[in-house]
């Protein structure tokens, strides 16, 4: 009895603790999203003037914030796609293929996932200034390419890991060719690694504000057009825009991993 | 078809050659010429000089790494050190009884539970911590809500702070904390907990000498990807410190934008170049997996 009566104190707790740990993760977004129906016309847009959707209007005049959002979504799905081919290609390939240098290819691959941001960004800053590249579109998306490739990679790797090469060779002796095999045997297998470094490269990328705020020459991302604003205050279209953002990736997740769980059922 | 496969086979090694430069090549060529060669080549800017318009130029100097002894620099390294093994603990105490109750929930509540955590990651980092000046902030949502209960008849500054620095860092490294821990946590094995207090242990017992043991993989590669990247987060301790809770990060930030500096950015940089390769040597002395810290 007094046994059991411990066991639902201890329950009470724990669900306790993680409510407020839950409350202390959503209290900074719940900010925003309340922020982005306050009447506030003032700097710096914070205390409370009663409620409005005047924000979710505006917000569509506000052309530079689109625009740099705009260049936050190019950017995100230009070096998502681009890291996914070559990061897949190149877990493949590294798993397949014995070379000379290929142990100093995989621990520089950990270079970006350890390092601090900041000397990634300042490191690519003085290359592509040494190099006489201009900043702007490109610099941002080689930069984000660079940092996505090992998260595509890990995830590529930990698929592989459980991968009978076997399977291939079975494939060949059936007749067909390499191509054939790899794209009906190889890449199936490895779609869920696929998919996952492909999803965590497109988070990491819409969320990069260190490294992107290095190269980004006139090109600005939505992160950095917010950090510019951020010192004099964040006006309330900016959290209404943060708040679509918001609802848009949860609705994506959650319709993306109904998919995957489906798939995994089938 | 036979016959093309055939005719590939026949020329396996030319083949093989050509698929692994298509394969190896482009990863390859990124690695060296985006992540090595330009930490080489900060490497040796850190012993250049600029000249009066600020322009790096290829003269060797030692300065840049005398001037990394300022007093002032000390100060703010001992700080970012400080900041860094704070939230690190914070993290790691607020982070471990959390997972532990997650990652141990009956299997449907847990994937809900696990996507609540990471559903707040998704908006900018850098809404997130304006989210939080704004809570803070003296016409702020914690400010008004004192007055209103009369605890205090005017608002209090709690921004620009050390604490509030550090309140801005844990927010934004604790999933780096919880997500290892929690594949740890849910790797344990019940039966072994059963065994533990069958055999008579105490649950402080059983948690020391058992789950404590089994799960400090998590908590290991968990705090080298909280305390390594809070040494670099310059936005936090910019934006919620207000330039009194300077970090080596906002050092370096400053160098390569308003102090145009270089080669001395460059010099700390490489402080911090070389604090993460002592950390990740150390972290794989210790048995540390590095598979651990990708994904």
């Amino acid at each position: 009895m007094d046994k059991k009566k411990n066991k639902g104190l201890k329950k009470k707790i724990s669900v306790a603790y993680c409510t407020l740990v839950y409350l202390f993760l959503f209290l900074p977004i719940s900010v925003i999203v309340v922020n982005s129906f306050n009447a506030t016309t003032t700097k710096p847009y914070m205390s409370w003037k009663g409620f409005t959707l005047d924000w979710y209007v505006k917000l569509w005049d506000n052309s530079s914030l689109l625009e740099a959002f705009g260049n936050t979504m190019i950017i995100a799905g230009v070096s998502t796609l681009l890291a996914t081919v070559i990061g897949t290609l190149g877990a493949i390939g590294m798993y397949r293929y014995r070379f000379r240098g290929r142990a100093i290819v995989d621990g520089l691959l950990y270079i970006p996932v350890v390092i601090p941001e900041i000397v990634l960004g300042i490191s690519l800053l003085t290359i592509f200034a040494k190099a006489d590249i201009p900043r702007g579109m490109l610099t941002l998306i080689l930069a984000h390419v660079t940092f996505c490739i090992p998260f595509v990679i890990f995830n590529v790797r930990a698929r592989l890991a459980g991968y009978d090469i076997s399977i291939e060779e079975a494939s060949m002796d059936l007749g067909a060719n390499r191509r054939t095999t790899f794209f009906e045997v190889t890449l199936p297998v490895l779609a869920p690694g696929i998919l996952g470094g492909a999803l965590l490269a497109f988070t990491i990328s819409i969320d990069d504000v260190i490294i992107s705020y290095f190269v980004y020459g006139q090109t600005k991302t939505y992160p950095l057009k917010v950090m510019e604003s951020v010192k004099s205050g964040v006006a309330p279209d900016v959290n209404a825009l943060s708040t679509l953002i918001l609802i848009g990736t949860v609705i994506f997740v959650v319709l993306t991993q109904g998919d995957l769980f489906n798939k995994k059922r089938a | 078809m036979k016959e093309e496969s055939r005719e590939k086979r026949i020329k396996k090694p030319s083949g093989d050659t050509l698929s692994a430069l298509v394969m190896v090549g482009p990863v390859t060529l990124i690695m060296v010429l985006l992540v090595a060669v330009p930490l080489i080549y900060v490497a040796v800017m850190s012993f250049c000089s600029i000249d009066e318009y600020y322009n790096v130029i290829p003269r060797f100097t030692p300065e840049n790494y005398e001037r990394l002894l300022d007093a002032d620099y000390l100060k703010i390294y001992a700080r970012s050190v400080f900041i860094a093994f704070i939230t690190t603990v914070l993290c790691i105490l607020i982070g471990y009884p959390f997972s532990y109750v997650i990652a141990r929930t009956a299997s449907r509540k847990k994937k809900i539970l696990y996507m609540l955590v990471i559903i707040p990651f998704w908006t900018n980092s850098l809404i997130r911590i304006y989210g939080w000046r704004s809570f803070l902030g003296s016409s702020g949502w914690l400010n008004s809500l004192l007055i209103s209960l009369h605890i205090v008849s005017e608002p209090i500054e709690l921004l620009y702070k050390n604490g509030t620095t550090i309140l801005g860092m844990t927010y934004c490294l604790i999933p780096f904390m919880i997500l290892p821990m929690y594949t740890a946590i849910e790797k344990l094995d019940g039966s072994l907990l059963e065994a533990s207090s069958d055999l008579g242990a105490k649950p402080a017992a059983t948690f020391f000498e058992v789950i404590l043991p089994l799960t400090s993989s998590g908590i290991f590669s968990g705090s080298l990807m909280v305390f390594i990247p809070c040494l670099g987060y310059f936005f936090v301790s910019d934006i919620l410190g207000g330039g009194n809770s300077d970090m080596i990060g906002n050092l370096i930030e400053r160098q390569f934008q308003s102090g145009n500096n270089w080669p001395l950015g460059a010099a700390l940089s490489i402080v911090l170049i070389v604090l993460t390769l002592v950390l990740v040597k150390l972290y794989q002395k210790l048995g540390g997996d590095m598979d651990a810290l990708g994904v």
